[in-house]
C-alpha cells in the first residue's frame, strides 16, 4: 500500500511541468516536500489556511456538501489541493510547459 | 406553728411592700380595717328584702361532718356474692384549698440538714450578720416596730438566708466596709422566687481577623470559536452515530463474538499503526495523478471531447481518424496487445491483455486496465506467467475479467481485490485448454443457481463453459469440434478425426442457445448450447484462420467475420453465402461492429492501417482508409469501439493502445430533412441494414 503511494507520488513529480508536491498534515505542518524549505512552509502554510476557510464556506452552505478538491489557476501555475482527512496533497504544475 | 409561721410570712410581705408605697409608719390593724369597711357596701342587686321579723327568724341547723356532695348510692360488684353491692361507707373529706407550700418543718430530715449547714457556715457568717444589723440600726428611727418584729421574725425562724431585701441592701453597701473588714467567703444562697436575681455580663470578644495567602493561579487558556451550521450538524451526525453504536452494541451481546470482533479491531488498529502515514493520500494521490495528467493532456482532452474535423464537410464521403491518447507502459514493452475490451460501466475504463503471437517468442503476459482520464499509467496491473491471448468483462459485474492464456489456461481476476494474482484459475486437473486459449466471452445470463458462466475457445477444438461455483471453476466441455469429411483412413481401419480448431466465437444477441465458431480452417460453425454432436450450420467462409466473428449489434440475422486471408465478410446467418466481401490487402486481425450504427464498422490489418465502413454510405469500399501506427513494421492486432463517445482503440504488436476519433463523416446519420422528424432507435437501424441486405438478396435471386 505505502509503496504504492510512493510509486504514485513519484510519478506525479516526475511528470511533465510538476514543479513540486508536498503533503502537508491537519495542522499544516508540511511531512513530505519536493521543494525546498523556506518555499514548502509558504505554501503549505498559506493553502492549508485557505483550504480550511474554502472547506468552511462549502460546508456552511450545505452542511451535506464537503470539499473534495481545490484547483487554483495562476498565470505561472495550477496549484492542486487534495483536501483528505487527516492531509493535504498540494501539487504545483506549470500546465503550459 | 406550720400555719402561723405561714401566716407571719404573707403579713411580713404586705407590710414590706406598703412601707414603700406610703412611707409613714402605720399600726399592724390599720390594713385589715380598711378592707373590711368596703365589704358591707356592696349588695347584690337580686337580693331579697326581707322584713325585720323575717330576719329575725331563727333556722336551726346542725352541723354535721358528712359530706353534702359525697355520692350516697355508690355500688361495686362483688364477686365473692356475684351481685353488686351498695357501699356504705364514703369518704366524706371535702378539700376546697391545697397549696404546697415551700417552707420546711424543722424537725423534718431536711430541716435538719439545712440547719446543720447553717451552723456549719454561721461562723464565717457572724461578721456579715453584724453589718446587717448595722444597716438595720439606721432604719430603726422610721421603723422600730417593723425592725422589732423583724428581729422577732429572725429569732422565731432563723432563716436568715430566706430574707430577701435587706439581704439586697447589705450587698448593696458592702463595698462601703470592704476595706475595714476582712472579706470573708461567701455563703450560697438558696435562690427561691424572692431573693432570685439574674445577672448578665458581656465577656470580652475576640477580634475577628482575616487571614489571606495567594496560591500560583490555575493554568487558562483562551478559547473562542465560532459555530457554524456545518459544525453543528457534524455534532449531531456524530451523536447519532455514537447511538447507535451504542444500540448494535446492545444488539450483538454474545461475549464470543465480542471478544473476536475486539480482537479484529485490535490487530486492525495495530496494522493501521504500523503503516505509513503517507497511505491517507493515497486517494488524493490519484486524484491529483488524473489532473496533473490532464493539465498535460490537455489539448487532447480537448480534441477528445470538442474538435470536429472541418475538412470533412469538403470531402465528399471519406472521414479521418484523429490520433488522441497514446497508452503504453514499460512493463508490456516488448507485448503485443492480444486483446482488447472496454469495461461496460466504466466508459472510459478498459482493459488490455499482453502476449505475443509470435509462436517461437512466447514469454508472459500483462493484463493492464487505463483510464482515459490518466493515459500514462495504467489504473491496474496483473502480469502471468503466460502470454494472454484474450480477455473479455462481466456485463453485470464489471469487476469480473475473465483472461485466456496461451498455455490453455483461464483465469478470472477480481479488480475489487488488491491482489496481483487472479481470484480463479484452472488446472490441469480442472479441464484447462491443451492448446491457446483464444477467445473467451461471459455469458450474458447466469445458470439456474446464479453462478457465473463463461465459455472459451480454443485451437485444441473444444468449446468449454466454465462455471464459478463458490470458489472453484467448474468445466463442461460444450462442443468439440470435428473438421467434416477430413477423415483420414490409417491402414489399420481405423478413423481418426481431424480436430478443429477454434479461434473466435460469439453468442447470438437474442438466442440464447446459438453462437458462432470460427476455425484456423477458415469455416464458421453455427452451433447450439444444448447440441454438441453436430452443428446447425457450416459456413465455408475463409481461406485462412478466422481471426474474427461478430454478431451485428441492431441485426439479429447479420454477423461479420475476418481472416488472415485479407477479407472481411458480413452474413446473413439464414444464407451460406456472404452477403458482403471486402479485400484489404492485407491480414485482417479484427473487425469491430459500431454501437451507434448498424451498417458502421471497423477493421484492422496488419499493414498497419485501419478501415472504417459505413455501409449505408459506401458499400463497395471503406470510407476511411488510414494507417494508425508509426511504423510500417508495426502490426495492428486489434480494434474496439468505445460504447458511448465516438473514438476507438487500436492495439499493435509492440503493445501500444492508440485511442482515435472518428471524424464526423464516420459517424454521420441520416440527413435531418425539413419537417421530418429524425428517426432514431433499433427499428430505424434494422430497417436501414435489411434495405441494403435486400439489394443483395435481390441480384442472388
Amino acid at each position: 500500500m505505502t509503496a504504492e503511494v510512493e510509486e504514485t507520488l513519484k510519478r506525479i513529480q516526475s511528470h511533465k511541468g510538476v514543479i513540486g508536491t508536498m503533503v502537508v498534515n491537519a495542522e499544516g505542518i508540511p511531512i513530505r516536500t519536493t521543494l525546498d524549505n523556506s518555499t514548502t512552509v509558504q505554501y503549505a502554510g498559506l493553502l492549508h489556511q485557505l483550504t480550511v476557510k474554502a472547506k468552511s464556506t462549502v460546508r456552511d452552505i450545505d452542511p451535506q456538501n464537503d470539499l473534495t478538491f481545490l484547483r487554483i489557476r495562476s498565470k505561472k501555475h495550477e496549484i492542486m489541493v487534495a483536501p483528505d482527512k487527516e492531509y493535504l496533497l498540494i501539487v504545483i504544475q506549470n500546465p503550459c510547459e | 406553728c406550720l400555719l402561723f409561721l405561714f401566716f407571719f410570712q404573707s403579713l411580713n410581705m404586705g407590710r414590706g411592700t406598703r412601707k414603700r408605697d406610703e412611707d409613714s409608719g402605720t399600726e399592724v390593724g390599720e390594713g385589715t380595717d380598711e378592707w373590711s369597711q368596703s365589704k358591707t357596701t356592696v349588695r347584690p342587686p337580686d337580693q331579697l328584702e326581707l322584713t325585720d321579723a323575717e330576719l329575725k327568724e331563727e333556722f336551726t341547723r346542725i352541723l354535721t361532718a358528712n359530706n353534702p356532695h359525697a355520692p350516697q348510692n355508690i355500688v361495686r360488684y362483688s364477686f365473692k356474692e356475684g351481685t353488686y353491692k351498695l357501699i356504705g361507707f364514703v369518704n366524706q373529706l371535702a378539700v376546697h384549698f391545697s397549696q404546697v407550700g415551700n417552707l420546711i418543718p424543722k424537725d423534718s430530715d431536711e430541716g435538719r440538714r439545712q440547719n446543720y449547714r447553717d451552723e456549719m457556715a454561721a461562723g464565717s457568717q457572724e461578721s456579715v450578720k453584724v453589718v446587717l444589723s448595722d444597716t438595720e440600726n439606721l432604719e430603726e428611727d422610721e421603723e422600730p416596730k417593723e425592725a422589732e418584729a423583724e428581729a422577732e421574725a429572725e429569732a422565731e425562724a432563723e432563716t436568715g438566708s430566706q430574707i430577701d431585701v435587706p439581704t439586697v441592701e447589705a450587698v448593696e453597701t458592702v463595698p462601703e466596709e470592704e476595706l475595714m473588714t476582712p472579706r470573708q467567703p461567701k455563703e450560697r444562697k438558696l435562690t427561691n422566687k424572692f431573693n432570685f436575681s439574674e445577672r448578665a455580663s458581656q465577656t470580652f470578644n475576640n477580634l475577628l481577623r482575616d487571614r489571606d495567602c495567594q496560591m500560583e493561579p490555575p493554568p487558562r487558556t483562551n478559547f473562542s470559536a465560532t459555530a457554524n451550521q456545518w459544525e453543528i450538524y457534524d455534532a449531531y451526525m456524530e451523536e447519532l452515530e455514537k447511538q447507535e453504536k451504542t444500540k448494535e452494541k446492545e444488539k450483538a451481546k454474545t461475549p464470543v463474538a465480542k471478544k473476536s470482533g475486539k480482537m479484529a479491531m485490535r490487530k486492525l488498529t495495530s496494522m493501521e499503526s504500523q503503516s505509513d502515514d503517507i497511505t491517507k493520500v493515497t486517494q488524493a494521490a490519484k486524484i491529483v495523478e488524473r489532473m496533473v495528467n490532464q493539465n498535460t493532456y490537455d489539448d487532447v482532452a480537448q480534441d477528445f471531447k470538442y474538435y470536429e474535423d472541418a475538412a470533412d464537410e469538403y470531402r465528399d464521403q471519406e472521414g479521418t481518424l484523429l490520433p488522441l491518447w497514446k497508452f503504453q507502459n514499460d512493463k508490456a514493452k516488448h507485448l503485443a496487445v492480444t486483446a482488447l475490451c472496454w469495461n461496460p460501466k466504466y466508459k472510459d475504463l478498459f482493459a488490455v491483455g499482453h502476449g505475443s503471437y509470435d509462436f517461437m517468442k512466447q514469454s508472459r503476459g500483462m493484463l493492464l486496465l487505463y483510464s482515459m482520464k490518466n493515459p500514462s499509467f495504467p489504473e491496474y496491473t496483473f502480469s502471468s506467467d503466460s502470454g494472454i491471448m484474450c480477455l473479455d468483462m462481466h456485463m453485470d459485474h464489471p469487476y469480473l475479467v475473465v483472461v485466456g492464456h496461451y498455455d490453455g489456461n483461464v483465469a478470472i481476476y477480481n479488480l475489487k481485490k488488491p491482489q496481483t494474482q487472479p481470484s480463479f484459475r484452472s488446472t490441469a486437473k480442472s479441464g484447462k485448454h491443451t492448446d491457446p486459449v483464444w477467445q473467451v466471452k461471459w455469458e450474458k445470463y447466469d445458470d439456474m443457481d446464479h453462478n457465473l458462466n463463461f465459455f472459451s475457445v480454443s485451437s485444441d477444438g473444444r468449446i468449454v463453459s466454465w462455471t464459478l461455483v463458490k470458489s472453484e471453476l467448474v468445466h463442461t466441455d460444450v462442443i468439440k469440434l470435428k473438421v467434416e469429411g477430413s477423415t483420414t483412413e490409417v491402414p489399420e481401419g481405423l478413423q481418426l478425426h481431424t480436430v478443429g480448431c477454434g479461434t473466435a466465437f460469439d453468442f447470438h444477441k437474442e438466442i440464447n442457445y446459438m453462437f458462432l465458431v470460427g476455425t484456423e480452417e477458415g469455416k464458421i460453425y453455427k452451433c447450439s448450447k444444448s447440441y454438441s454432436s453436430q452443428f446447425l450450420d457450416t459456413y465455408d467462409a475463409h481461406n485462412m484462420a478466422v481471426d474474427a466473428v461478430t454478431w451485428n449489434p441492431y441485426h439479429a440475422k447479420v454477423f461479420m467475420s475476418c481472416s488472415s486471408d485479407w477479407t472481411v465478410k458480413i452474413w446473413d446467418h439464414t444464407i451460406k453465402t456472404p452477403m458482403f466481401i471486402y479485400d484489404l490487402n492485407s491480414a485482417v486481425g479484427d473487425v469491430a461492429w459500431s454501437p451507434y450504427s448498424s451498417t458502421v464498422f471497423a477493421a484492422v490489418t496488419t499493414d498497419g492501417k485501419a478501415h472504417v465502413f459505413d455501409l449505408a454510405v459506401n458499400k463497395y469500399e471503406a470510407i476511411c482508409n488510414q494507417p494508425v501506427v508509426a511504423k510500417k513494421k508495426n502490426k495492428i492486432t486489434h480494434v474496439q469501439f468505445n460504447p458511448i463517445y465516438p473514438i476507438i482503440i487500436i492495439g499493435d504488436d509492440r503493445g501500444h493502445v492508440t485511442c482515435l476519433k472518428l471524424s464526423p463523416n464516420l459517424r454521420k446519420m441520416p440527413k435531418e430533412k425539413k419537417g421530418q422528424e429524425v428517426q432514431k432507435g433499433p427499428a430505424v437501424e434494422i430497417a436501414k441494414l435489411d434495405k441494403l441486405l435486400n439489394l443483395v438478396r435481390e441480384v442472388k435471386t
